[in-house]
């Protein structure tokens, strides 16, 4: 009898939704049906079952060519590799667990390494707001159940986030929202027109790269004194009634996106939008979300904040202190300026996502990808060693958007003999510690840790 | 496990009224024992002072808001952080340190256990992601139900039994110790930007008053007969005049009596008390309200303490108070971070520097000290800075400095800028009484044991207790005139034993020990109602699924498990 | 005075963690002992001698201390971390970091510098003959409290984010800038002698700018009071003065708000 397995959490996007029901083959290793899920969650589920996926890691032989080899040897050249680099960069961690995180911790502090995750590309400058303005923000229940106004800016989850509109921002009907969309006033910051604009009741469509002098056109109007007729392309009127309309609302939700992270000024955008949050409470209630890319991106920041103090762009090499100073410690900037000398891509596809001179500089050396699948980075790597699928093949504790964390659920029996991310690290680190004889630092609560499968 | 014989010390354990003197403590499978084997391992504690290990009844070390106050103070770490020594993980952070950082102090000053003040049960998965990734100390958490949705309907009905059924499910579904109130009701006002500031102010929609919730609370806390009292944190934190309302909720637990199979004596634990003891109607005319609320607190035998002291350091506020932070944020304008909890709760997070050069800071330090000096039954009153807030958690030997020494206070007050109006604003300069080891024993051991219920595990060195021995150097018989030797003595233990295992030697971290994650199961008959709208509100008011929302059994690999059985 | 001569003999292949290269560490040492000071390449902790040839002798304090290094740093941070007192030369460029946490002395260097330059100084001057990529003066990430004194001039151009959360002091710009210029400052002055992108002044809330040029795109809540005459680094000119960031809060004095000051000089 097939399984149907319910409150599944869907390893796409920063949505993290866990309502997904997914009916799984009598033997536990196929995926039958999936419900709920957008369309990109439902063909991650069903990407599961793909037969070519790869078992075993694969090594470049000097021809070019790939080789599979097995984990030990795997996880041997790659704790050499990492012991023999002088400052290694070990990125990533889109998607996979927080057990995989925590894990991947031991080995950046053994190897000297910076630990840097997506973020970097991607809401780091979110991080760099955060560090000088604060985050006032909610959970997004508290979205669903109180939010009148919904500021989309610089983001478009219709096509990002697929469910995010109708599980927490527009449509939901909540505790003191029962009118669902009908009670709330959406408001879509954008210079294109989007399908989450054609949504908004009120369309900013401003000029490319100047979100900053329209933030501070709503901060200077919510204060009481005038601007020009115009700023940043949209009109003195309009700027007026956006911001009555969220001075006048219950609850405010401004959700960013990547439109404001990744034009000119970048942090300066989302800290901006954050002082006019912190405004905005002086007169009603107002939250700021960024709307983070993966369903665990979220996660790395959490655990490496506990672990070092930072959510990302953390150098180890000094081994007495954890260092962080994007810009510096950033890896698109350590790549550029040939400041590493050994490359590990996890969970993620640098290949894909990184401008190609940065690709090129870290090519110099040895590369690493530790993925579940084929992709640009494994196929450029000198070594990729393939793990369980987190969200599919393995549970785990994700971090949604708003930092609430979801216990995710296995639903398929992993593949024969591949570790999972955590159990992959923990080789690693205990290979590293053999070779350099040094006793492994577990916490005393690592001890009956989930061994790894023995390959 | 090895056996150890702690020798010749100068033995304090005031559970068993033991002041002073020189005996053995033998260990044996982590457990005190009457005597062991002459191959037991021998610790010379000669000239030297043992107790138990700590016990701390309040701090913020582990959870989403400790982890934002990490996350958004890189300034925290820069320059501040310590050397990592071979074999143990890298250390982090000055006011809210890193989890390793968080273990490897609280060992080195002696503690073996502590409590995380504020659980919010949405994000506990991560409250037990982080007490697992924090080295050596057991830990607890204590989930927040004074501004939850459920709590607050029940007891607007007047259902004691069913808010007592919901807590029972909400504390084994967290895995969490007992119940904190925060704010209550102001922090659910908050979710409009609003607050509740007195105890008859409503909340809105759920038209409850903050005394409601509190004596709801107090009567389903003692329905059920959970190890440890109600621990509030009062409404109207932290402002001028502040004291009449501590005062007032305090009277709440007057004639509710505790019961419970643990030797727990009180029925409410009001916790750092500094930030509620404040006189005055604002900033300029503000002073210290100490001797009024010491005054109820002494002659009430239903109430627990702990002071919250300011120690004049830059630390980091955080808190479930929500619309607190935000005001707060308002008076320093530094960043602010803040999470609204779905159904349940709040938190924020501002930066605070507690500058010497100011003089509210400097009364603030003064009351905190001067609760502590003015308490008459010292088993129920605790050293706690309420960490981070008035202080990191590693300022606790210079808080026992200070109240140990009235030199001390004197050379602190001397170099406070607005010394003579600190004086005019408190009753610090006039007060000369000097705590003894014993009395800081009963502060930090026996009473914040037995106020969480556990005296017959933490907190005490009677054979069957847990083998957490810290040594101290200090002369029992020739303390030293240097109160800053004092201070020395107590921030790196000279040995410290934690469950039966040498973790600290010379106040170096030695070994990572085998830490444990203290939660309370309380067993009861099924509610057929309570089940029902929990499943309810699932499905329509929360984003995430009620499967997903129990803490799994594998998040908390090494559980101590408290058991209550309540009956029909 | 003594001088220290550092000559480059080797380019790191990462990068130099220079962060003992200052008057405060080399004073009264021998060279001898000043080529084995430490440094960082990556995990690997390497000496000054290993990159330097290091001749003459410091003097007994920072103060009577000068460094000359006699070539290109391109590769090498924190030159004059936290020093104090004395001088540092640098014949070339120089990385990130130079004259970071700096209290006293002064520090030329005669080619370009990298990113931080001056991060959160306290005092003391850097003068560098080149140009600056991004953060001169700025703050460390999330401390309100920047750059609290001392003087930057760079002779060229800079990047963006000059002077983030600036307390105190003068940076002279005396060729262009990109964007952010003052952020969320609350002090100090800013000269920028060339054109600014924009964004100049966001979220301040006290301090002086001065803008020679043009400012492509004036931020919305800066409002024009007055035309001034005025000195600025040693020349009178006409300014246009504007205050701001009005959507910013700002703090009172006797009952009346202070703003922040925008000078950018009127057009002739």
């Amino acid at each position: 009898m097939p399984k149907l397995i319910t409150q599944v959490g869907c390893p796409y996007c920063g949505s993290s939704c866990d309502d997904i029901e997914v009916l799984v083959s009598d033997d536990g290793t196929k995926i039958l049906e999936v419900h709920n899920a957008c369309i990109i969650g439902t063909n991650l589920f069903f990407h599961a079952n793909d037969s070519t996926r790869p078992m075993l890691p694969r090594m470049r032989q000097p021809d070019g060519s790939m080789k599979e080899i097995s984990f030990e040897e795997a996880v041997d050249w790659t704790a050499k590799t990492l012991l023999a680099a002088k400052k290694p960069l070990i990125y990533g961690f889109g998607s996979t667990n927080c057990e995989g995180m925590s894990a991947v911790g031991r080995v950046a502090e053994k190897s000297g390494a910076v630990l840097d995750n997506c973020a970097s590309i991607c809401h780091g400058p979110s991080f760099l707001a955060i560090f000088d303005n604060g985050y006032p923000s909610c959970t997004l229940g508290e979205v669903k159940n109180r939010a009148d106004v919904v500021v989309f800016w610089g983001c478009n989850p219709m096509h990002a986030h697929p469910r995010h509109t109708s599980r927490y921002s527009i449509f939901p009907r909540g505790f003191f929202t029962q009118k669902g969309q009908m009670q709330r006033t959406i408001i879509s910051i954008d210079p294109r027109q989007t399908d989450t604009a054609k949504l908004a009741d009120i369309h900013y469509m401003l000029d490319q790269g100047h979100d900053y002098e329209l933030f501070d056109a709503f901060r200077t109007v919510l204060r009481g004194h005038d601007i020009p007729d115009v700023v940043a392309g949209c009109k003195k009127e309009d700027i007026i009634r956006g911001a009555t309309a969220m001075k006048k609302a219950r609850f405010v939700m401004i959700f960013f996106g990547m439109g404001c992270t990744h034009t000119d000024g970048r942090n300066h955008n989302i800290d901006i939008a954050i002082s006019l949050t912190r405004d905005l409470n002086s007169y009603t209630k107002a939250s700021i979300m960024a709307m983070r890319g993966h369903y665990n991106i979220a996660g790395p920041g959490q655990v490496w904040s506990w672990q070092f103090g930072f959510p990302y762009c953390i150098d180890l090499s000094k081994g007495t202190h954890a260092h962080m100073n994007p810009g510096e410690t950033s890896s698109i900037d350590l790549a550029m300026r040939d400041e590493v000398d050994c490359f590990v891509n996890v969970g993620t596809d640098a290949g894909a996502h990184w401008p190609i001179d940065a690709v090129k500089h870290v090519k110099k050396h040895p590369f690493i990808t530790i993925d579940p699948n084929y992709c640009m980075a494994s196929e450029i790597s000198d070594l990729h060693i393939p793990v369980r699928i987190a969200g599919v093949d393995e549970g785990g504790v994700v971090y949604r958007m708003d930092n609430v964390p979801i216990q995710f659920k296995a639903v398929l029996k992993g593949l024969s003999g591949v570790p999972s991310d955590e159990e992959l690290f923990d080789m690693i680190y205990e290979r590293m510690c053999q070779l350099t004889k040094t006793e492994p630092v577990w916490l005393a609560a690592k001890e009956d840790r989930k061994y790894p499968v023995k390959v | 496990m090895a056996e150890i014989i702690v020798k010749n010390g100068f033995v304090i354990d005031p559970a068993r009224k033991i002041d002073g003197d020189v005996a053995d403590v033998a260990i044996k499978d982590g457990k005190i024992v009457d005597k062991v084997g002459s191959g037991a391992k021998v610790i010379d504690a000669k000239g030297k002072v043992v107790m138990a290990g700590g016990v701390d009844v309040h701090a913020h070390v582990a959870g989403p808001k400790v982890n934002v106050g990490r996350l958004f103070r890189p300034e925290d770490k820069l320059f501040k952080s310590p050397m990592a020594q071979d074999k143990f993980r890298v250390e982090s952070g000055f006011s809210i340190p890193s989890t390793f950082k968080t273990g490897y102090d609280y060992a080195r000053m002696g503690y073996a256990f502590v409590m995380e003040a504020a659980m919010p049960p949405l994000h506990s998965p991560h409250v037990h992601e982080e007490i697992h990734d924090t080295p050596i100390i057991d830990e607890g958490a204590l989930p927040v139900f004074g501004n939850n949705w459920f709590v607050m309907d029940y007891l607007k009905k007047g259902e004691v039994e069913n808010t007592a059924a919901y807590i029972a499910w909400l504390i084994k579904a967290t895995k969490g110790f007992g119940v904190k109130l925060v704010n209550p009701g102001g922090t659910a006002a908050w979710g409009w930007g609003l607050n509740c500031l007195s105890l008859n102010d409503p909340v809105p929609y759920f038209e409850i008053t903050p005394a409601e919730i509190i004596t709801g609370c107090l009567k389903a806390n003692e329905y059920l007969g959970l190890p440890h009292s109600v621990h509030i944190h009062q409404n109207n934190l932290g402002n001028p005049g502040n004291y009449q309302i501590t005062i007032d909720s305090l009277k709440l637990a007057e004639g509710i009596k505790p019961k419970n199979k643990f030797g727990r004596e009180q029925v409410m634990h009001s916790t750092h008390i500094q930030f509620h003891s404040y006189k005055g109607s604002n900033w300029g005319d503000f002073e210290s309200g100490a001797k009024e609320v010491m005054d109820y607190v002494n002659k009430s035998k239903g109430l627990t303490i702990d002071l919250g002291c300011v120690t004049l350091d830059e630390t980091t506020t955080m808190t479930a108070d929500g619309p607190f932070e935000h005001h707060l944020n308002g008076l320093n304008h530094l960043k602010w971070a803040n999470v609204d909890v779905e159904l349940e709760t709040a938190a924020g997070v501002v930066p605070y520097v507690y500058d010497p050069n100011i003089k509210v800071c400097g009364i603030q330090w003064a009351i905190g000290l001067e609760l502590g000096l003015y308490a008459k039954n010292m088993d129920r009153t605790f050293i706690t800075t309420d960490h981070p807030n008035a202080g990191p958690f590693t300022r606790y030997p210079r808080v026992i400095k200070w109240l140990m020494s009235k030199k001390a206070r004197e050379a602190t007050l001397n170099s406070l800028k607005h010394k003579d109006k600190v004086i005019d604003a408190t009753h610090i300069h006039g007060i000369d009484r000097e705590l003894t080891l014993y009395e800081i024993a009963q502060m930090t051991r026996s009473g914040p044991a037995k106020c969480l219920g556990m005296s017959n595990i933490y907190g005490g060195l009677a054979p069957g207790m847990n083998a957490d021995v810290a040594v101290f150097d200090l002369n029992y018989k020739n303390m030293p005139s240097d109160p800053e030797k004092i201070e020395k003595a107590f921030q790196r233990a000279a040995c410290f034993i934690k469950s039966g295992e040498i973790v600290v030697k010379d106040g170096e971290v030695l070994d990572h020990g085998h830490k444990r994650t203290v939660w309370v199961n309380v067993k009861m008959p099924e509610n057929p109602q309570v089940k029902r709208d929990i499943a309810q509100s699932f499905t329509k008011d929360y984003t995430v699924g009620i499967d997903n929302y129990p803490v799994r059994d594998y998040l908390v690999p090494h559980p101590f498990v408290i058991d209550v059985n309540v009956e029909a | 005075m003594a001088t220290v001569t550092l000559k480059p003999t080797k380019v790191p292949e990462l990068m130099l963690e220079g962060y003992t290269i200052s008057p405060d560490t080399f004073a009264g040492k021998t060279p001898a002992q000043i080529a084995g000071l430490e440094g960082r390449e990556g995990k690997i902790k390497v000496k000054l001698g290993d990159f330097f040839e290091v001749s003459g002798s410091p003097g007994k304090t920072a103060t009577e201390t000068d460094i000359v290094i006699a070539g290109d740093c391109s590769r090498v941070k924190y030159i004059g971390n936290k020093m104090t007192a004395g001088s540092i030369t640098v014949n070339g460029n120089a990385d990130m970091y130079v004259g970071g946490w700096m209290k006293g002395g002064r520090i030329h260097v005669t080619g370009n510098v990298h990113s931080f330059c001056g991060i959160a100084m306290e005092g003391g001057e850097i003068l560098v003959d080149g140009k600056a990529e991004n953060y001169v003066g700025c703050a460390y990430r999330g401390d309100w409290r920047g750059m609290r004194g001392g003087t930057i001039r760079i002779k060229g151009s800079a990047g963006n984010d000059i002077g983030t959360f600036m307390l105190g002091g003068t940076i002279i710009i005396e060729k262009d800038a990109f964007i952010h210029v003052s952020t969320h400052a609350e002090g100090g002055t800013v000269i920028i002698k060339g054109d600014v992108e924009g964004r100049v002044g966001g979220q301040m809330v006290k301090g002086d700018i001065f803008v020679l040029g043009k400012i492509k795109y004036m931020l919305p809540g800066f409002k024009k009071i007055a035309t001034v005459e005025k000195e600025v680094d040693g020349v009178m000119a006409t300014f246009d003065h504007y205050i701001g960031d009005l959507g910013e809060r700002h703090p009172k004095s006797k009952g009346k708000e202070i703003f922040a000051n925008l000078y950018v000089k009127a057009a002739a």
